[in-house]
């Protein structure tokens, strides 16, 4: 008796759909494992991640608008970063984007402080896209005039632009009435012309969720109806065609890098006008990289990464809650999310293989 | 049966959604030049892979001087007496000959034994070969030979050959079959494969017909006509393309000292490289593999940008135009390779003739795709061209090797090229598909294009050509009208002189 994987002649479809749920599932049962062992009821750890955020009639009514709040970086940056995947163009570095878009954005807004016009928080928009496009350029740059590799240029800019924001959230951005705490004014409390506010009233809809769902809208026609969209899948599907098909491979780095970077930037600024209020040391929040884990749960889908991030964003708050109510350490929530690319790739083998159980042939 | 060699007997081999060998029996005497024939994909490999060791039948025995024949690997093969010549050579270019062979050896003897030992073979078989050579300095042909006294160093009583020809210069086969007879004459048995039937005919004495993975056949070759086999290996009648013989024009496509350096270390550069191409002429260019066929290519529809002045378009300088901007003015190519890159395996033909469509089928309009007119432009391909799909939506990749090829040729043919650059028409395609193809390009002249064909088949470059050249290491040879040549001739254009001399035995 023996157990083989038999490589299928083509993946199967259904498998292909069905491999996010899947995921999810055995997420619950591998984390509720964890959590009993831990210490704690595994079901009562799986309601409290799943479904206490939403429907707990103490909790819910904060911890539902937070699922938009959390969700919107990470589909924002998330669309950006598949456009590049698809491509096999790897941009690790969105925290990095994140970040610098952030604080460009934010450094516009307050040169501006104290004028009051309408036309400074869409100018931010701008400044904080430009801040996070700019920032990809430089490993799309290098890669197509020196063959660098993105995956370490970008990787590496994030470590740098952390050191930026360190630097101005105690130097050129700092609040200069702020007792000398590091940190820049706060913007959505103390600058109404650059503060990004709930748009309705305990939703969670701030301009940076309007922002993603414009996103998946635009990746969504891009991929399917636009000769862009075609370039990347076919990019990334046989390279060689590509180029004989006329595509520019350097035409399409600088696209996918640029487009990544201006999500990313936009989605640090709509952070730092909202939620986060203000520049400082710990701003970076990780969105950057989760982002890559929405990515590819949402299979790199328009669709996909909307539901995804929604998904995400849901442990998070989740996670939180856990920690809380039955006070299991940050580690385990992590582990938790971590386990859910893990089971998520692991099903991917079984979109493209069989198993085959039975004897062994006999030789 | 009791004098025979091997004796196949019901073999079958099937693989998931597939029957590569179905019921196959079939038996080599000593001493016999034995012919394996058969389309692509008729299940040839998977069956002299079963013989070697590296596939194992599901059903059916194999008898190898009468006695019980099951080898588990490739190694229990060779040591029953078992030897394969593959198509691809596994050959490392660092190391010398000697080395080469001692490392394919399962008990390889000292490098000094070694070397006198491959001299004494090289020679008995008039197969020259200095030991202390570096594998990467040698012809495909000189590698070749590496691979054959590697094999007749073991003293085989079966020597398998795969398609042993498709990278040899015709003075170069000569010698190989010279070889394959003097080891006959010894007794030892060769099964041949090969699609080439003129070949078949010259060299084996039986042959063994595979179709869709069943023996539908055995015959003599030498009493069989090229075009009876071909059919045999079919199953249908065939149709030869017959060309209008068409005056030529005005020179459409003009090719001056074209030199560019490899594309990287594999590549070959192109060597001053200069000729004209008039309306309605068809330019042969023959050559054996890795001489600048795909580097020309590249060079031709755009893919590569080449220095100002080397290639022009009816007077205009196109090097520095981008593959669309050539396909605007009319320059279409339909490259070798047909899975990634003439098209995508895991896209649909609709999405397959966007490919190279878009520019002068007009699919686009501001950037976006207009799909319906796409699947129009894709269900006309299929159409005109015969291709077998269940319809447009099918995945490129998941369609036969020929039918592919039919879209990939009717997709450029379809934009009304004024020049047409094709490499390997007709390469791995079965013998119906490949006259379809050769009469679409004749067609396609006729009605005024110019057409380059690159290939490695001389016989399909003699029945479309108008002119022909060769390319060796990266040059052509001076272009001559087809019509005038002999095989001979063709073969020192391939280049095939060197080393011929000490060669001739």
């Amino acid at each position: 008796m023996n157990i083989r994987l038999e490589k299928r002649p083509a993946p199967s479809r259904m498998l292909l759909a069905l491999t996010p749920l899947l995921a999810v599932v055995a997420t619950m049962i591998a984390g509720g494992i964890m959590f009993w062992a831990l210490g704690a009821n595994p079901a009562e750890a799986i309601r409290t991640i799943f479904w206490d955020p939403l429907f707990d009639e103490t909790f819910g009514a904060y911890s539902r608008p937070q699922l938009l709040v959390k969700a919107g970086p990470l589909i924002l940056i998330a669309i950006g970063l598949a456009l590049g995947f698809r491509a096999g163009i790897w941009n690790i570095g969105a925290e990095g984007q994140y970040i610098i878009g952030a604080v460009v954005g934010a450094g516009v807004g307050l040169a501006f402080y104290p004028t009051e016009n309408r036309l400074i928080f869409p100018l931010m928009v701008v400044a904080g896209a430009f801040g996070g496009w700019a920032w990809a350029m430089i490993p799309a740059i290098l890669k197509t005039r020196f063959g660098t590799n993105e995956i370490l240029v970008s990787l590496m800019l994030v470590y740098v632009a952390e050191n930026i924001l360190a630097s101005v959230s105690s130097g050129l951005l700092k609040n200069p009435d702020g007792m000398g705490f590091p940190g820049s004014r706060n913007l959505a409390r103390d600058y109404p012309a650059a503060s990004n506010l709930e748009l309705i009233p305990n939703s969670g809809m701030h301009w940076g969720v309007v922002a993603a769902f414009v996103a998946v809208i635009f990746a969504y026609v891009l991929m399917t109806r636009h000769k862009m969209g075609f370039a990347i899948r076919l990019t990334g599907e046989a390279p060689r065609a590509a180029r004989f098909a006329g595509v520019s491979p350097t035409r399409l780095v600088l696209f996918a890098l640029g487009t990544a970077g201006a999500l990313a930037g936009m989605a640090g600024l709509f952070e730092v006008s909202g939620p986060a209020g203000q520049i400082s040391i710990d701003f970076g929040s990780g969105y950057g990289f989760t982002a890559i884990i929405v990515a590819f749960l949402g299979r790199l889908h328009p669709v996909g990464i909307l539901l995804a991030g929604l998904l995400m964003a849901l442990t998070y708050i989740g996670g939180e809650l856990a920690q809380l109510m039955l006070g299991m350490p940050a580690a385990a929530i992590q582990l938790f999310q971590g386990m859910l690319l893990f089971f998520l790739l692991a099903m991917d083998v079984f979109a493209n293989y069989r198993i085959r159980i039975g004897q062994r042939e006999v030789a | 049966m009791t004098d025979a060699l091997l004796t196949l007997e019901g073999l079958t081999k099937a693989y998931p959604g597939v029957i590569a060998n179905s019921d196959v029996s079939f038996s080599i005497k000593p001493g016999e030049v034995h012919a394996l024939l058969g389309e692509n994909g008729a299940g040839k490999s998977t069956l002299v892979k079963t013989i070697y060791g590296l596939v194992k039948p599901d059903t059916g025995r194999m008898m190898l001087n009468g006695a019980e024949f099951s080898p588990a690997n490739p190694r229990a093969a060779r040591a029953a007496g078992v030897a394969m010549v593959f198509q691809h050579f596994s050959l490392f270019e660092a190391l010398n000959v000697a080395e080469n062979i001692a490392l394919g050896m399962d008990n390889p003897p000292p490098t000094g034994e070694l070397a006198g030992r491959i001299r004494d073979v090289s020679e008995a078989y008039g197969l020259p070969l200095d030991p202390g050579r570096m594998v990467g300095d040698l012809s495909a042909g000189e590698r070749q030979r590496v691979e054959i006294i590697r094999c007749l160093l073991q003293n085989p009583r079966l020597l398998i050959m795969d398609e042993p020809t498709s990278v040899l210069t015709p003075q170069e086969v000569d010698i190989l079959f010279h070889t394959l007879r003097k080891l006959a004459g010894e007794g030892t048995s060769i099964l041949y494969i090969s699609h080439k039937l003129e070949e078949i005919r010259s060299l084996c004495e039986d042959a063994t017909v595979l179709r869709l993975g069943k023996v539908v056949a055995t015959c003599d070759p030498r009493e069989k006509t090229a075009r009876e086999l071909a059919e045999m290996m079919v199953g249908t009648s065939l149709h030869t393309p017959e060309r209008e013989g068409g005056e030529t024009g005005e020179v459409l496509l003009s090719v001056a000292g074209l030199s560019l350096p490899a594309p990287s270390d594999f590549g070959t550069p192109l060597k001053d490289i200069s000729f004209d191409l008039r309306a309605g002429e068809v330019l042969g260019i023959g050559g054996v593999a890795g001489n600048g066929q795909d580097e020309l290519l590249a060079a031709l529809s755009g893919e590569r940008a080449v220095p100002p002045g080397m290639v022009r378009f009816k007077g205009r300088d196109i090097g520095r135009l981008r593959p669309n901007a050539r396909r605007a003015l009319g320059l279409l190519a339909a490259p070798e390779e047909r899975l990634g890159h003439a098209a995508a395996p895991e896209m649909s033909l609709t999405e397959n003739a966007l490919l190279t469509g878009d520019t002068r089928e007009q699919l686009t309009s501001n950037g976006f795709i207009k799909w319906g007119k796409v699947r129009d432009f894709a269900a006309r391909v299929i159409d005109a061209f015969d291709v077998r799909t269940p319809g447009t939506e099918t995945a490129a990749g998941a369609l036969s090797g020929g039918n592919l090829q039919k879209f990939v040729i009717g997709r450029e043919i379809l934009q009304r090229p004024e020049v047409f650059v094709v490499n390997q028409p007709t390469w791995g395609v079965d013998a119906a598909a490949a006259a379809a193809i050769r009469q679409a390009i004749l067609d396609l002249s006729a009605k005024g294009a110019g057409v380059i064909v690159i290939s490695q088949d001389l016989d399909e470059l003699m029945e479309i050509s108008d002119h022909f050249t060769a390319l060796n290491e990266g040059r052509i040879a001076r272009i001559r009208p087809a019509r005038d040549l002999t095989i001979d001739e063709i073969g020192l254009m391939m280049g095939g002189a060197h080393d011929m001399a000490e060669a001739i035995v």
